[in-house]
Protein backbone atom coordinates (compact mmCIF):
# COMPACT_ATOMS: atom_id res chain seq x y z
CA UNK A 1 0.00 0.00 0.00
CA UNK A 2 2.36 1.99 1.06
CA UNK A 3 4.56 1.48 -1.77
CA UNK A 4 1.89 2.48 -4.39
CA UNK A 5 1.34 5.14 -2.52
CA UNK A 6 4.86 6.06 -3.26
CA UNK A 7 5.37 5.19 -6.89
CA UNK A 8 1.90 7.26 -6.93
CA UNK A 9 3.96 10.59 -5.64
CA UNK A 10 6.95 9.80 -7.28
CA UNK A 11 5.10 9.70 -10.64
CA UNK A 12 3.38 12.59 -9.74
CA UNK A 13 6.21 15.04 -9.18
CA UNK A 14 8.10 13.30 -11.99
CA UNK A 15 5.03 14.66 -14.54
CA UNK A 16 4.60 18.07 -12.23
CA UNK A 17 8.92 18.45 -12.91
CA UNK A 18 8.68 17.51 -16.55
CA UNK A 19 5.61 20.03 -16.63
CA UNK A 20 7.29 22.67 -15.22
CA UNK A 21 10.62 22.51 -17.36
CA UNK A 22 8.81 21.88 -20.72
CA UNK A 23 6.31 24.86 -19.18
CA UNK A 24 9.65 27.38 -19.09
CA UNK A 25 11.58 25.97 -21.99
CA UNK A 26 8.54 26.98 -24.45
CA UNK A 27 8.46 30.37 -22.52
CA UNK A 28 12.20 30.54 -22.96
CA UNK A 29 12.24 32.90 -25.80
CA UNK A 30 10.12 35.74 -24.12
CA UNK A 31 11.70 35.42 -20.78
CA UNK A 32 14.94 36.30 -22.81
CA UNK A 33 13.58 38.88 -24.41
CA UNK A 34 11.86 40.18 -20.99
CA UNK A 35 15.14 40.48 -19.58
CA UNK A 36 17.49 41.56 -22.49
CA UNK A 37 15.50 43.68 -23.86
CA UNK A 38 12.63 45.05 -21.52
CA UNK A 39 13.45 44.67 -17.62
CA UNK A 40 17.18 45.34 -18.12
CA UNK A 41 17.08 48.47 -20.12
CA UNK A 42 14.01 49.87 -18.07
CA UNK A 43 16.32 49.26 -14.79
CA UNK A 44 18.56 51.48 -17.05
CA UNK A 45 16.41 54.29 -18.44
CA UNK A 46 15.43 54.45 -14.36
CA UNK A 47 19.00 55.15 -13.81
CA UNK A 48 19.96 57.73 -16.80
CA UNK A 49 16.87 59.60 -15.93
CA UNK A 50 18.39 60.44 -12.73
CA UNK A 51 21.64 61.58 -14.89
CA UNK A 52 22.60 63.84 -17.21
CA UNK A 53 24.33 61.92 -20.34
CA UNK A 54 25.14 62.89 -23.80
CA UNK A 55 25.54 59.37 -25.01
CA UNK A 56 29.31 60.46 -25.48
CA UNK A 57 30.61 61.03 -22.22
CA UNK A 58 29.77 58.88 -19.36
CA UNK A 59 26.19 59.68 -17.39
CA UNK A 60 26.45 61.96 -14.96
CA UNK A 61 24.78 61.53 -11.68
CA UNK A 62 22.25 64.80 -11.07
CA UNK A 63 20.17 63.68 -9.15
CA UNK A 64 16.26 64.90 -9.82
CA UNK A 65 17.23 67.76 -12.18
CA UNK A 66 15.58 66.59 -14.78
CA UNK A 67 12.12 65.88 -13.22
CA UNK A 68 12.54 69.88 -11.98
CA UNK A 69 14.09 71.08 -15.18
CA UNK A 70 10.34 69.40 -17.25
CA UNK A 71 8.69 71.85 -14.59
CA UNK A 72 10.89 74.82 -16.33
CA UNK A 73 10.30 73.65 -19.49
CA UNK A 74 7.64 75.57 -21.92
CA UNK A 75 7.68 72.95 -24.82
CA UNK A 76 6.92 69.87 -22.20
CA UNK A 77 3.91 71.37 -20.47
CA UNK A 78 2.96 72.55 -24.72
CA UNK A 79 3.41 68.85 -25.61
CA UNK A 80 2.06 66.99 -22.47
CA UNK A 81 -1.52 69.73 -23.83
CA UNK A 82 -1.19 68.42 -27.00
CA UNK A 83 -1.32 65.02 -26.24
CA UNK A 84 -3.58 65.37 -23.88
CA UNK A 85 -6.02 66.92 -26.68
CA UNK A 86 -5.26 64.71 -29.13
CA UNK A 87 -5.62 61.57 -27.31
CA UNK A 88 -9.21 62.85 -25.47
CA UNK A 89 -10.21 63.93 -29.34
CA UNK A 90 -9.15 61.61 -30.99
CA UNK A 91 -10.34 58.41 -28.84
CA UNK A 92 -14.02 59.25 -28.27
CA UNK A 93 -14.45 60.35 -31.89
CA UNK A 94 -12.43 57.37 -33.56
CA UNK A 95 -14.78 54.74 -31.57
CA UNK A 96 -18.24 56.65 -32.21
CA UNK A 97 -17.14 56.24 -35.52
CA UNK A 98 -16.21 52.86 -35.39
CA UNK A 99 -19.64 52.10 -33.29
CA UNK A 100 -21.42 53.76 -35.88
CA UNK A 101 -20.41 52.65 -38.67
CA UNK A 102 -20.67 48.66 -37.37
CA UNK A 103 -24.09 49.37 -36.57
CA UNK A 104 -25.04 50.22 -39.97
CA UNK A 105 -22.94 47.06 -41.61
CA UNK A 106 -24.85 44.34 -39.62
CA UNK A 107 -28.21 46.27 -40.82
CA UNK A 108 -29.61 43.53 -43.84
CA UNK A 109 -28.27 45.02 -47.15
CA UNK A 110 -26.32 43.84 -49.78
CA UNK A 111 -22.89 44.76 -50.56
CA UNK A 112 -22.06 44.86 -46.65
CA UNK A 113 -19.06 43.29 -47.41
CA UNK A 114 -17.54 45.35 -50.14
CA UNK A 115 -17.83 48.25 -47.81
CA UNK A 116 -16.30 46.81 -44.58
CA UNK A 117 -13.40 46.29 -46.84
CA UNK A 118 -13.27 49.77 -48.33
CA UNK A 119 -13.58 51.15 -44.67
CA UNK A 120 -10.78 48.76 -43.00
CA UNK A 121 -7.78 49.08 -45.98
CA UNK A 122 -6.75 52.75 -44.49
CA UNK A 123 -6.12 50.90 -41.30
CA UNK A 124 -3.93 48.85 -42.52
CA UNK A 125 -2.32 51.61 -43.98
CA UNK A 126 -2.38 53.21 -41.13
CA UNK A 127 1.70 54.40 -39.43
CA UNK A 128 3.16 54.36 -43.19
CA UNK A 129 5.29 56.78 -44.12
CA UNK A 130 3.87 56.98 -47.68
CA UNK A 131 0.16 57.81 -46.06
CA UNK A 132 1.58 60.25 -44.00
CA UNK A 133 2.87 62.40 -46.92
CA UNK A 134 0.00 62.02 -48.69
CA UNK A 135 -2.09 63.50 -45.64
CA UNK A 136 0.36 66.46 -45.54
CA UNK A 137 0.36 67.43 -49.18
CA UNK A 138 -3.88 66.57 -48.95
CA UNK A 139 -4.14 69.15 -46.26
CA UNK A 140 -1.33 71.44 -47.60
CA UNK A 141 -1.91 75.30 -49.10
CA UNK A 142 -2.00 73.63 -52.51
CA UNK A 143 -3.55 70.65 -51.57
CA UNK A 144 -6.38 68.72 -52.82
CA UNK A 145 -8.23 70.09 -49.71
CA UNK A 146 -8.14 73.44 -50.39
CA UNK A 147 -8.43 72.93 -54.40
CA UNK A 148 -11.06 70.89 -53.74
CA UNK A 149 -13.06 74.09 -51.56
CA UNK A 150 -11.62 76.26 -53.94
CA UNK A 151 -14.33 74.04 -56.76
CA UNK A 152 -16.80 74.38 -54.59
CA UNK A 153 -16.66 78.22 -53.38
CA UNK A 154 -15.69 79.53 -56.77
CA UNK A 155 -12.90 81.24 -54.50
CA UNK A 156 -8.97 80.41 -54.72
CA UNK A 157 -8.63 79.11 -51.25
CA UNK A 158 -5.06 78.76 -49.80
CA UNK A 159 -5.08 78.31 -45.92
CA UNK A 160 -2.61 75.66 -45.06
CA UNK A 161 -4.33 73.08 -42.88
CA UNK A 162 -0.91 72.10 -41.90
CA UNK A 163 1.07 74.97 -41.79
CA UNK A 164 -0.78 76.68 -39.14
CA UNK A 165 -1.13 76.04 -35.41
CA UNK A 166 -4.66 76.33 -35.04
CA UNK A 167 -5.31 73.60 -37.53
CA UNK A 168 -2.33 71.31 -37.52
CA UNK A 169 -3.53 68.94 -34.90
CA UNK A 170 -6.84 68.44 -36.17
CA UNK A 171 -5.33 67.16 -39.86
CA UNK A 172 -3.07 64.47 -37.77
CA UNK A 173 -6.52 63.47 -35.54
CA UNK A 174 -8.47 63.30 -38.78
CA UNK A 175 -5.64 60.87 -39.88
CA UNK A 176 -6.35 58.91 -36.79
CA UNK A 177 -10.14 58.91 -37.00
CA UNK A 178 -8.86 57.80 -40.59
CA UNK A 179 -8.52 54.11 -39.20
CA UNK A 180 -11.06 53.67 -37.45
CA UNK A 181 -11.76 50.27 -39.64
CA UNK A 182 -9.77 47.60 -37.41
CA UNK A 183 -11.93 48.89 -34.22
CA UNK A 184 -15.27 48.80 -36.57
CA UNK A 185 -14.31 44.78 -37.30
CA UNK A 186 -14.21 44.26 -33.51
CA UNK A 187 -17.43 45.95 -33.16
CA UNK A 188 -19.19 44.29 -35.78
CA UNK A 189 -18.15 40.54 -34.40
CA UNK A 190 -19.32 41.45 -31.21
CA UNK A 191 -22.50 42.57 -32.48
CA UNK A 192 -23.22 39.48 -34.53
CA UNK A 193 -22.91 38.04 -31.31
CA UNK A 194 -25.44 39.21 -29.49
CA UNK A 195 -28.24 36.56 -29.64
CA UNK A 196 -31.64 37.71 -31.54
CA UNK A 197 -33.68 36.51 -28.60
CA UNK A 198 -32.52 39.45 -26.79
CA UNK A 199 -33.91 41.60 -29.74
CA UNK A 200 -37.06 40.21 -30.01
CA UNK A 201 -37.49 40.18 -26.32
CA UNK A 202 -36.97 43.85 -26.77
CA UNK A 203 -39.37 44.16 -29.40
CA UNK A 204 -42.21 42.55 -27.48
CA UNK A 205 -41.60 44.91 -25.10
CA UNK A 206 -42.25 47.62 -27.21
CA UNK A 207 -38.85 49.28 -27.54
CA UNK A 208 -37.65 51.17 -30.56
CA UNK A 209 -34.59 51.28 -32.27
CA UNK A 210 -33.13 53.52 -29.89
CA UNK A 211 -34.33 51.88 -27.08
CA UNK A 212 -32.85 48.48 -28.35
CA UNK A 213 -29.62 49.70 -28.87
CA UNK A 214 -29.46 51.57 -25.53
CA UNK A 215 -30.93 48.29 -23.58
CA UNK A 216 -29.82 45.96 -25.58
CA UNK A 217 -26.64 46.18 -28.12
CA UNK A 218 -24.45 48.97 -25.95
CA UNK A 219 -24.46 46.83 -22.91
CA UNK A 220 -23.64 43.57 -24.73
CA UNK A 221 -20.73 45.62 -26.07
CA UNK A 222 -19.65 46.76 -23.29
CA UNK A 223 -16.36 44.96 -23.01
CA UNK A 224 -15.59 45.48 -26.46
CA UNK A 225 -15.43 49.22 -26.12
CA UNK A 226 -13.70 48.82 -23.10
CA UNK A 227 -10.83 46.84 -25.26
CA UNK A 228 -10.92 49.13 -27.54
CA UNK A 229 -10.95 52.07 -25.66
CA UNK A 230 -7.87 50.47 -23.57
CA UNK A 231 -5.83 50.01 -26.56
CA UNK A 232 -6.59 53.37 -28.36
CA UNK A 233 -5.62 55.26 -25.32
CA UNK A 234 -2.62 53.82 -25.31
CA UNK A 235 -1.79 53.96 -28.90
CA UNK A 236 -3.11 57.59 -29.00
CA UNK A 237 -0.41 58.39 -26.18
CA UNK A 238 2.09 56.45 -28.18
CA UNK A 239 1.46 58.39 -31.55
CA UNK A 240 4.73 59.42 -33.41
CA UNK A 241 5.64 59.02 -36.82
CA UNK A 242 2.73 60.73 -38.36
CA UNK A 243 3.76 63.82 -36.43
CA UNK A 244 7.11 63.52 -37.46
CA UNK A 245 6.78 63.04 -40.87
CA UNK A 246 3.77 65.37 -41.22
CA UNK A 247 4.48 68.48 -39.30
CA UNK A 248 7.61 67.71 -37.31
CA UNK A 249 6.00 68.82 -34.56
CA UNK A 250 5.55 72.56 -35.89
CA UNK A 251 4.21 74.92 -36.11
CA UNK A 252 4.89 76.75 -32.76
CA UNK A 253 4.99 73.00 -31.21
CA UNK A 254 1.33 72.53 -31.76
CA UNK A 255 2.06 69.01 -32.73
CA UNK A 256 4.63 68.40 -30.57
CA UNK A 257 3.04 64.69 -29.38
CA UNK A 258 4.68 63.46 -25.89
CA UNK A 259 6.18 60.96 -27.82
CA UNK A 260 7.99 63.32 -30.74
CA UNK A 261 9.27 65.16 -27.67
CA UNK A 262 11.02 62.28 -26.42
CA UNK A 263 12.36 61.27 -29.36
CA UNK A 264 13.30 65.05 -30.16
CA UNK A 265 15.37 65.10 -26.81
CA UNK A 266 17.03 61.69 -27.10
CA UNK A 267 18.18 61.68 -30.58
CA UNK A 268 18.72 65.30 -31.68
CA UNK A 269 19.51 67.55 -29.16
CA UNK A 270 21.48 64.27 -27.05
CA UNK A 271 20.12 65.27 -24.08
CA UNK A 272 18.74 61.37 -23.14
CA UNK A 273 18.74 61.46 -19.07
CA UNK A 274 16.30 64.62 -19.83
CA UNK A 275 14.58 62.27 -22.72
CA UNK A 276 14.36 59.20 -20.23
CA UNK A 277 12.67 60.83 -17.01
CA UNK A 278 10.01 62.18 -19.43
CA UNK A 279 9.81 58.51 -20.84
CA UNK A 280 8.82 57.58 -17.47
CA UNK A 281 6.67 60.60 -17.00
CA UNK A 282 4.82 59.04 -20.62
CA UNK A 283 4.77 55.34 -19.27
CA UNK A 284 3.13 57.14 -15.41
CA UNK A 285 0.41 58.76 -17.37
CA UNK A 286 -0.75 55.70 -19.29
CA UNK A 287 -0.53 53.62 -16.57
CA UNK A 288 -2.68 55.97 -14.40
CA UNK A 289 -5.28 56.41 -17.51
CA UNK A 290 -5.13 52.80 -18.08
CA UNK A 291 -5.65 52.15 -14.05
CA UNK A 292 -9.16 54.75 -14.02
CA UNK A 293 -10.12 53.34 -17.65
CA UNK A 294 -9.89 49.59 -15.75
CA UNK A 295 -11.06 50.76 -12.47
CA UNK A 296 -14.10 52.74 -13.88
CA UNK A 297 -15.25 49.42 -16.05
CA UNK A 298 -16.63 48.24 -12.73
CA UNK A 299 -19.94 50.68 -13.26
CA UNK A 300 -20.17 50.81 -17.17
CA UNK A 301 -18.68 47.32 -18.84
CA UNK A 302 -21.16 44.19 -18.15
CA UNK A 303 -20.09 41.01 -18.28
CA UNK A 304 -22.62 38.02 -19.05
CA UNK A 305 -22.63 35.79 -15.71
CA UNK B 1 -47.54 45.70 -52.47
CA UNK B 2 -46.20 48.15 -54.58
CA UNK B 3 -45.58 50.60 -51.63
CA UNK B 4 -44.11 47.89 -50.06
CA UNK B 5 -41.82 47.46 -52.51
CA UNK B 6 -40.63 51.32 -52.68
CA UNK B 7 -40.18 51.40 -49.24
CA UNK B 8 -37.95 48.40 -49.40
CA UNK B 9 -35.95 50.25 -52.33
CA UNK B 10 -35.70 53.63 -50.11
CA UNK B 11 -33.97 52.09 -47.34
CA UNK B 12 -31.32 50.87 -49.76
CA UNK B 13 -31.16 53.73 -50.69
CA UNK B 14 -30.94 55.46 -47.41
CA UNK B 15 -28.38 52.50 -46.67
CA UNK B 16 -26.12 52.51 -49.96
CA UNK B 17 -25.45 56.33 -50.68
CA UNK B 18 -24.06 57.19 -47.26
CA UNK B 19 -22.27 54.04 -47.39
CA UNK B 20 -20.49 54.86 -50.60
CA UNK B 21 -20.42 58.36 -50.40
CA UNK B 22 -18.25 57.16 -47.05
CA UNK B 23 -16.26 55.07 -49.50
CA UNK B 24 -15.47 57.57 -51.54
CA UNK B 25 -14.00 59.98 -48.39
CA UNK B 26 -11.89 56.43 -47.26
CA UNK B 27 -10.35 55.76 -50.78
CA UNK B 28 -10.15 59.26 -51.82
CA UNK B 29 -6.66 59.86 -50.28
CA UNK B 30 -5.11 56.47 -51.83
CA UNK B 31 -7.04 57.56 -55.27
CA UNK B 32 -5.55 60.76 -54.83
CA UNK B 33 -2.03 59.46 -54.63
CA UNK B 34 -2.20 56.81 -57.50
CA UNK B 35 -3.53 59.50 -60.26
CA UNK B 36 -0.81 61.87 -58.90
CA UNK B 37 1.78 59.62 -59.50
CA UNK B 38 0.66 59.58 -63.29
CA UNK B 39 0.16 62.83 -63.71
CA UNK B 40 3.18 64.86 -65.42
CA UNK B 41 5.04 66.34 -62.51
CA UNK B 42 4.08 69.98 -63.31
CA UNK B 43 0.50 69.47 -62.95
CA UNK B 44 0.57 67.10 -59.22
CA UNK B 45 -0.24 70.52 -57.70
CA UNK B 46 -2.01 72.78 -60.19
CA UNK B 47 -4.93 70.09 -60.95
CA UNK B 48 -4.85 69.00 -57.52
CA UNK B 49 -8.66 68.28 -57.88
CA UNK B 50 -8.43 66.50 -61.40
CA UNK B 51 -8.07 62.69 -60.67
CA UNK B 52 -8.04 61.87 -63.88
CA UNK B 53 -4.19 62.69 -65.41
CA UNK B 54 -4.24 65.43 -68.86
CA UNK B 55 -1.69 62.01 -70.21
CA UNK B 56 -0.59 59.03 -68.45
CA UNK B 57 3.20 59.18 -67.22
CA UNK B 58 4.24 55.95 -66.30
CA UNK B 59 7.84 57.85 -66.44
CA UNK B 60 7.29 59.17 -63.41
CA UNK B 61 7.54 55.24 -61.70
CA UNK B 62 11.00 55.35 -63.50
CA UNK B 63 12.33 58.74 -62.83
CA UNK B 64 10.77 57.97 -59.36
CA UNK B 65 12.40 54.31 -59.08
CA UNK B 66 15.81 55.97 -59.68
CA UNK B 67 15.85 58.42 -56.19
CA UNK B 68 18.19 60.70 -56.40
CA UNK B 69 21.57 59.31 -56.77
CA UNK B 70 23.78 56.45 -56.11
CA UNK B 71 20.57 53.93 -54.95
CA UNK B 72 17.98 53.10 -56.00
CA UNK B 73 14.42 52.16 -54.81
CA UNK B 74 15.47 48.13 -56.15
CA UNK B 75 17.72 48.44 -52.71
CA UNK B 76 15.07 50.44 -50.35
CA UNK B 77 12.62 47.94 -50.89
CA UNK B 78 15.08 44.70 -50.99
CA UNK B 79 15.73 46.17 -47.05
CA UNK B 80 12.23 46.70 -46.57
CA UNK B 81 11.77 43.09 -47.41
CA UNK B 82 14.48 41.34 -45.42
CA UNK B 83 13.54 43.21 -42.49
CA UNK B 84 10.17 42.51 -43.21
CA UNK B 85 10.82 38.73 -43.82
CA UNK B 86 13.03 38.03 -40.47
CA UNK B 87 10.74 40.19 -38.00
CA UNK B 88 7.47 37.94 -39.44
CA UNK B 89 9.55 34.62 -39.28
CA UNK B 90 10.78 35.36 -36.10
CA UNK B 91 7.82 36.68 -34.50
CA UNK B 92 5.44 34.38 -35.59
CA UNK B 93 7.84 31.34 -34.69
CA UNK B 94 8.48 32.55 -31.19
CA UNK B 95 4.94 34.21 -30.48
CA UNK B 96 3.40 30.10 -31.52
CA UNK B 97 5.79 28.27 -28.70
CA UNK B 98 5.30 31.11 -25.62
CA UNK B 99 1.87 31.07 -26.81
CA UNK B 100 1.23 27.08 -26.05
CA UNK B 101 3.02 26.95 -22.95
CA UNK B 102 0.42 29.22 -21.83
CA UNK B 103 -2.43 27.39 -23.71
CA UNK B 104 -1.19 24.04 -22.48
CA UNK B 105 1.37 23.60 -19.96
CA UNK B 106 0.51 23.60 -16.50
CA UNK B 107 3.69 25.05 -14.85
CA UNK B 108 4.87 26.89 -12.04
CA UNK B 109 4.00 31.10 -11.75
CA UNK B 110 1.95 30.58 -15.05
CA UNK B 111 -0.64 33.17 -13.84
CA UNK B 112 1.92 35.61 -13.00
CA UNK B 113 4.08 35.68 -16.19
CA UNK B 114 0.63 35.89 -17.87
CA UNK B 115 -0.25 39.06 -16.08
CA UNK B 116 3.54 40.74 -17.02
CA UNK B 117 2.53 39.67 -20.83
CA UNK B 118 -0.68 41.44 -20.60
CA UNK B 119 1.53 44.39 -18.63
CA UNK B 120 3.86 44.76 -21.67
CA UNK B 121 1.25 45.37 -23.88
CA UNK B 122 0.65 48.68 -22.13
CA UNK B 123 4.11 49.76 -22.16
CA UNK B 124 5.62 52.27 -24.13
CA UNK B 125 7.99 51.78 -26.71
CA UNK B 126 9.90 54.86 -25.81
CA UNK B 127 10.68 53.87 -22.42
CA UNK B 128 12.83 51.63 -24.24
CA UNK B 129 14.16 53.51 -27.21
CA UNK B 130 17.23 55.11 -25.53
CA UNK B 131 18.23 52.35 -23.22
CA UNK B 132 17.74 50.09 -25.90
CA UNK B 133 20.24 52.61 -28.12
CA UNK B 134 22.81 52.69 -25.60
CA UNK B 135 22.93 48.62 -25.31
CA UNK B 136 22.43 47.90 -28.61
CA UNK B 137 25.73 50.21 -29.59
CA UNK B 138 27.64 48.76 -27.46
CA UNK B 139 26.86 45.36 -29.14
CA UNK B 140 28.11 47.10 -32.49
CA UNK B 141 24.67 46.69 -33.81
CA UNK B 142 24.46 50.30 -34.90
CA UNK B 143 23.92 50.37 -38.91
CA UNK B 144 22.71 46.81 -39.43
CA UNK B 145 19.17 45.23 -38.69
CA UNK B 146 19.94 43.04 -35.92
CA UNK B 147 18.22 45.59 -33.79
CA UNK B 148 15.01 45.60 -35.21
CA UNK B 149 15.21 41.89 -35.97
CA UNK B 150 16.14 40.48 -33.17
CA UNK B 151 13.42 41.47 -30.08
CA UNK B 152 11.00 39.90 -32.49
CA UNK B 153 12.74 36.36 -32.11
CA UNK B 154 11.77 37.36 -28.30
CA UNK B 155 8.00 36.72 -28.93
CA UNK B 156 5.39 39.36 -29.55
CA UNK B 157 2.60 40.14 -27.04
CA UNK B 158 -0.12 40.33 -29.74
CA UNK B 159 0.81 37.79 -31.34
CA UNK B 160 1.20 35.55 -28.40
CA UNK B 161 -2.56 36.75 -27.40
CA UNK B 162 -4.08 35.80 -30.95
CA UNK B 163 -2.45 32.55 -30.64
CA UNK B 164 -3.33 32.12 -27.14
CA UNK B 165 -7.00 32.68 -28.01
CA UNK B 166 -6.97 30.36 -31.27
CA UNK B 167 -5.06 27.90 -29.15
CA UNK B 168 -7.91 27.56 -26.39
CA UNK B 169 -10.48 26.56 -28.85
CA UNK B 170 -8.58 23.31 -29.98
CA UNK B 171 -10.36 20.49 -28.22
CA UNK B 172 -8.23 19.48 -25.73
CA UNK B 173 -9.25 16.09 -26.24
CA UNK B 174 -7.10 15.51 -28.77
CA UNK B 175 -4.13 16.06 -26.40
CA UNK B 176 -4.92 13.34 -24.44
CA UNK B 177 -5.02 10.66 -26.97
CA UNK B 178 -1.41 11.79 -27.38
CA UNK B 179 -1.08 11.38 -24.22
CA UNK B 180 -2.19 8.00 -23.84
CA UNK B 181 0.48 7.32 -26.15
CA UNK B 182 3.00 8.55 -23.76
CA UNK B 183 3.77 11.16 -26.16
CA UNK B 184 5.76 14.43 -24.87
CA UNK B 185 4.90 18.36 -25.00
CA UNK B 186 7.02 19.19 -28.24
CA UNK B 187 5.44 16.17 -30.04
CA UNK B 188 2.19 17.20 -28.82
CA UNK B 189 2.51 20.96 -29.81
CA UNK B 190 4.29 19.60 -32.92
CA UNK B 191 1.97 17.10 -34.27
CA UNK B 192 -1.15 18.32 -32.85
CA UNK B 193 -1.22 22.32 -32.26
CA UNK B 194 1.11 23.10 -34.86
CA UNK B 195 -0.79 22.50 -37.95
CA UNK B 196 -4.36 22.97 -35.86
CA UNK B 197 -3.17 26.77 -35.12
CA UNK B 198 -2.26 27.69 -39.10
CA UNK B 199 -5.05 30.22 -39.32
CA UNK B 200 -3.66 32.51 -36.18
CA UNK B 201 -0.09 31.56 -37.73
CA UNK B 202 -1.20 33.17 -40.53
CA UNK B 203 -2.88 36.19 -39.03
CA UNK B 204 0.33 36.85 -37.06
CA UNK B 205 1.88 36.59 -39.82
CA UNK B 206 0.48 39.41 -41.88
CA UNK B 207 0.55 41.69 -39.07
CA UNK B 208 4.00 40.48 -38.51
CA UNK B 209 4.61 41.61 -42.34
CA UNK B 210 3.24 44.75 -41.90
CA UNK B 211 4.35 46.26 -38.84
CA UNK B 212 7.91 45.59 -39.81
CA UNK B 213 7.54 47.18 -43.69
CA UNK B 214 6.04 50.20 -42.61
CA UNK B 215 8.38 50.25 -39.18
CA UNK B 216 9.34 53.59 -39.39
CA UNK B 217 11.31 54.59 -35.73
CA UNK B 218 13.44 51.71 -34.92
CA UNK B 219 15.19 52.18 -38.74
CA UNK B 220 15.46 56.26 -37.93
CA UNK B 221 17.19 55.63 -34.98
CA UNK B 222 19.45 52.54 -36.05
CA UNK B 223 20.12 53.04 -39.61
CA UNK B 224 22.01 56.07 -41.37
CA UNK B 225 23.77 54.58 -44.34
CA UNK B 226 21.71 55.25 -47.00
CA UNK B 227 22.79 51.56 -48.53
CA UNK B 228 20.33 50.07 -45.68
CA UNK B 229 17.67 52.36 -45.72
CA UNK B 230 14.16 50.49 -45.82
CA UNK B 231 11.94 51.96 -48.27
CA UNK B 232 10.14 54.16 -45.02
CA UNK B 233 13.07 55.80 -44.27
CA UNK B 234 14.10 56.54 -48.00
CA UNK B 235 10.54 57.65 -48.73
CA UNK B 236 10.80 60.21 -45.69
CA UNK B 237 14.01 61.81 -46.48
CA UNK B 238 13.13 62.15 -50.17
CA UNK B 239 9.65 63.77 -49.30
CA UNK B 240 11.47 67.21 -47.76
CA UNK B 241 9.49 69.30 -49.45
CA UNK B 242 12.76 71.85 -49.56
CA UNK B 243 14.92 69.94 -51.74
CA UNK B 244 12.34 67.43 -53.69
CA UNK B 245 11.02 68.91 -56.89
CA UNK B 246 9.61 65.10 -58.80
CA UNK B 247 6.66 65.18 -56.98
CA UNK B 248 4.88 62.55 -59.20
CA UNK B 249 8.17 60.38 -59.06
CA UNK B 250 7.39 60.58 -55.06
CA UNK B 251 4.19 59.37 -55.22
CA UNK B 252 4.75 56.60 -57.64
CA UNK B 253 7.10 55.15 -55.03
CA UNK B 254 4.60 55.64 -52.21
CA UNK B 255 2.17 53.60 -54.29
CA UNK B 256 4.60 50.90 -54.91
CA UNK B 257 5.63 50.99 -51.16
CA UNK B 258 1.72 49.94 -50.58
CA UNK B 259 0.93 47.53 -53.07
CA UNK B 260 2.62 45.08 -50.69
CA UNK B 261 0.29 45.32 -48.15
CA UNK B 262 -2.73 45.37 -50.18
CA UNK B 263 -1.81 41.90 -52.23
CA UNK B 264 -1.15 40.54 -48.44
CA UNK B 265 -4.81 41.57 -47.96
CA UNK B 266 -6.13 40.71 -50.84
CA UNK B 267 -4.82 37.15 -50.23
CA UNK B 268 -5.40 36.27 -46.79
CA UNK B 269 -8.34 38.79 -46.05
CA UNK B 270 -10.12 35.55 -44.46
CA UNK B 271 -7.60 34.77 -41.64
CA UNK B 272 -7.35 39.08 -40.78
CA UNK B 273 -10.96 39.67 -40.10
CA UNK B 274 -11.07 36.76 -38.37
CA UNK B 275 -8.38 37.47 -36.50
CA UNK B 276 -9.05 40.95 -35.48
CA UNK B 277 -12.33 39.83 -34.75
CA UNK B 278 -11.60 36.89 -31.97
CA UNK B 279 -8.17 39.21 -30.24
CA UNK B 280 -10.89 42.29 -29.82
CA UNK B 281 -14.10 39.71 -28.68
CA UNK B 282 -12.62 37.94 -26.06
CA UNK B 283 -10.18 40.61 -24.36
Amino acid sequence: MTAANGTLTRGYRRRRLRNNLAGYAFLAPWLIGLIAFTSIPMLYSLYLAFTKYDSLSSPEWIGTANFANMFQDGVFWKSVGVTFKYVFILVPLRLAAALGVALILTTNHKGIGFYRTVYYIPSLLGGSVAIAIIWSKLWGSDGAINGLISAVTGQPYTYSWIGNPGTALYSLILLGCWHFGSSMLIFVSGIKQIPQSYYEAAVLDGAGPWQRFRYVTFPALTPVIFFNLVMGIINAFKAFSEALVITDGGPLNSTMLFALYIYKQGFTYFKMGYACAMSWVLLIIIGAFSAIVFRSSNYWVYYEA
Amino acid sequence: MQAACRHKAARALGFHIPAILLSIIMIYPLVWMISSSLKPNEEVFTTVTKLIPSRIVWENYVTGWQASGRYTYATFFKNSFTIAIWCTIGGVVSSSLVAYAFARIPFAGKKIWFAILMGTMLLPVQVLLIPQYIMFKGFGWINKYLPIIVPQFCGVPFFVFLNLQFMRGVPKELDEAAEMDGCGWLYKYLRIMLPLSVPSLITSGIFGFYWSWQEFLQPLIYISKPKLYPASIALKMFSDPNTQTNWAGLFAMTTLSIIPVVAVFMLFQRYLVEGVATTGLKG
